[in-house]
C-alpha cells in the first residue's frame, strides 16, 4: 500500500516535472535591458548576456534555469544574433530570469562603456579613496565603500 | 455724466441688482475683456504641458520595461498576497498639480472604493504621493494617513525620486501583508486607465508558490530583489502618473481655450447688439428732440 502511494506520488511529481520543462522548450531568449534614461534592448533575440551580480558574474544563455540576482557595479556584455557583442557599464539592479525564457535587466545606471570618461573616473578613484580613508561613522564608511568599489569596477571597465 | 448715463441702456434698471443680458456696455467690456485674458492663459498653459507632454511620453518608452519586468516575474513566480491579513498598505500616486480634468480624483477615488471594501478589523496605513490626494484622504482618513510626499509633478520624476519613497516605505517599519498602488497608466492623449497595481512584501515573494523553481535565491538577494523591485515599480508608476497628467492637462486646457472662445463670441454679439441699440436710441431721441422743434 505505502509502495503505491509512494509510487503515484512521484508519478505525479514526474508528470510535473516534465510539463515544466516541455514548458520552456522555446529556444529563443527573450531580452530586456533597461535604464531610466534608455531601453536598449525590448524582447530582443540575443545569443548571451554576460551579467555581473553581487554572488559572482556568469552568463545567461536562451533556457537558463529561471533565477534572481542583483547587479553589482560592472560591465554587462551583450551578444547579438549576428554576432555583435556590445558591452554596457551598470551601477546596480536586478537581473530576473523567468521560466518562459525570458531575461530582464534592469539597471539604476546604464551606459555604453565607450561612452566613460577615464580622466573623470581615475579622478573620481581618487576622491573615493580618500573619502574612504577619512571616513569615521559605519554609515559613512559604508557609503564610501561603495561608490569605490564603483569608481574600482569603472576604471576595470575601461582597460 | 450725462454722456455716461445716456449709454446705459436700462436707466431705470437699479445699479446693485444685475440681471444678465441687460447689462450695460461697460460691463460687458469688462467680462469681454476677462474672458479674454483667461483664454490667453488657458491656452498658454496648453502650449507649455503640450512640449511637457512629448518630454513625459519620450520618457515614458525606457521606463515602461521596470513596470513591465518586475510585473511579469511576480506573473511567473505567481506571487500573491492574501487580503484577509490583517495589515494592507495604500499608496496612492498622484502630483501637485490640478487642473488636469479627473485624473487625480479618479486615483482616490479608486482608494475610497477599495477603503470602502475592506472587512472590519483590517489594518490599512495611506501612503500619499503628490498634495492632490493628500488633501482629500487627510480629511477622510487622518487616522490612516502614513507618510505623504510633496513637489511631485514639477519637473519630471527621477529614478532617485521613486528609490527614495521605496526607501521610506522600506524603512518605515511597517510590515504590510496586502499593498496596493494605484496610478494612472497613460494609453493615448485623450484616454488613460486609473490601476491598481499589487505591491508584494518580501514575504509574500518569499512565500510565493513557484519560487523555488528559480535557482539560487537567498534571503539577501531576495531582499535586494524586493527592494529594487519595488523602486521599479515606483518610477513607472511615477512615470505612468506624470505622462498621463500632462496629457490630460493638455486636453482640459485646450478644452478651456475651446470654451472661452464660445464665451467671447457670445459676449462679443451681445456688445455689439447693445451698442447698437444704444446708438439708435440716441438717434430717435435726437430725430425726436428736433421734430418737437
Amino acid at each position: 500500500m505505502s509502495v503505491l502511494r509512494h509510487l503515484t506520488r512521484t508519478n505525479g511529481l514526474l508528470a510535473k516535472v516534465t510539463r515544466e520543462i516541455s514548458k520552456r522548450s522555446y529556444a529563443d531568449m527573450s531580452f530586456t535591458f533597461s535604464s531610466p534614461g534608455n531601453a536598449y534592448y525590448q524582447n530582443a533575440n540575443v545569443k548571451q548576456v554576460d551579467v555581473p551580480s553581487l554572488s559572482g558574474s556568469f552568463g545567461i544563455l536562451p533556457e537558463h534555469v529561471p533565477s534572481l540576482a542583483v547587479l553589482k557595479p560592472g560591465v554587462v556584455t551583450v551578444f547579438e544574433e549576428d554576432g555583435a557583442v556590445k558591452k554596457y557599464f551598470v551601477s546596480g539592479g536586478n537581473i530576473t530570469i523567468n521560466d518562459d525564457s525570458s531575461v530582464q535587466v534592469l539597471a539604476e545606471e546604464a551606459h555604453p562603456v565607450d561612452r566613460l570618461d577615464a580622466q573623470a573616473i581615475r579622478d573620481g578613484l581618487a576622491k573615493s579613496q580618500q573619502e574612504l580613508n577619512s571616513a569615521t561613522t559605519d554609515i559613512q564608511k559604508a557609503e564610501a565603500q561603495i561608490s569605490f568599489e564603483c569608481y574600482e569596477a569603472l576604471s576595470k571597465a575601461l582597460e | 455724466m450725462e454722456a455716461v448715463l445716456s449709454r446705459s441702456v436700462q436707466i431705470f434698471t437699479p445699479t446693485c441688482t444685475h440681471v444678465r443680458g441687460m447689462a450695460t456696455l461697460k460691463d460687458i467690456r469688462i467680462r469681454l475683456k476677462s474672458v479674454t485674458n483667461i483664454q490667453k492663459i488657458t491656452k498658454s498653459m496648453k502650449m507649455v504641458s503640450a512640449a511637457k507632454y512629448a518630454r513625459a511620453e519620450r520618457e515614458l518608452r525606457p521606463a515602461r520595461p521596470y513596470g513591465k519586468g518586475t510585473q511579469s516575474f511576480y506573473d511567473r513566480a505567481e506571487v500573491t498576497q492574501d487580503d484577509s491579513k490583517p495589515n494592507h498598505l495604500i499608496v496612492s500616486m498622484t502630483s501637485d498639480r490640478g487642473l488636469c480634468g479627473g485624473i487625480h480624483s479618479n486615483v482616490v477615488k479608486a482608494v475610497k472604493a477599495e477603503i470602502a471594501e475592506k472587512k472590519v478589523g483590517v489594518n490599512f496605513k495611506i501612503i500619499c504621493i503628490g498634495d492632490k490626494t493628500k488633501l482629500v484622504l487627510q480629511r477622510l482618513y487622518n487616522q490612516n494617513m502614513f507618510y505623504s510626499f510633496n513637489n511631485v509633478g514639477k519637473t519630471p520624476p527621477t529614478f532617485a525620486d521613486a528609490s527614495f519613497i521605496a526607501k521610506t516605505i522600506m524603512e518605515s517599519g511597517y510590515k504590510y501583508d496586502f499593498g496596493t498602488m494605484y496610478f494612472n497608466v497613460f494609453k493615448s492623449v485623450v484616454s488613460y486607465n486609473t490601476t491598481a497595481q499589487p505591491i508584494f512584501s518580501e514575504e509574500s515573494v518569499a512565500t510565493a508558490e513557484k519560487l523555488t523553481l528559480y535557482d539560487s535565491i537567498d534571503e539577501d538577494v531576495l531582499k535586494s530583489y524586493n527592494e529594487f523591485a519595488l523602486a521599479s515599480l515606483i518610477y513607472y508608476g511615477l512615470k505612468e502618473g506624470a505622462c498621463s497628467e500632462q496629457s490630460s492637462r493638455m486636453t482640459a486646457m485646450e478644452g478651456a481655450s475651446k470654451n472661452a472662445g464660445e464665451m467671447i463670441d457670445k459676449l462679443q454679439m451681445t456688445y455689439n447688439r447693445t451698442r447698437q441699440a444704444v446708438i439708435t436710441r440716441e438717434l430717435i431721441e435726437i430725430i425726436s428732440g428736433a421734430a418737437a422743434l
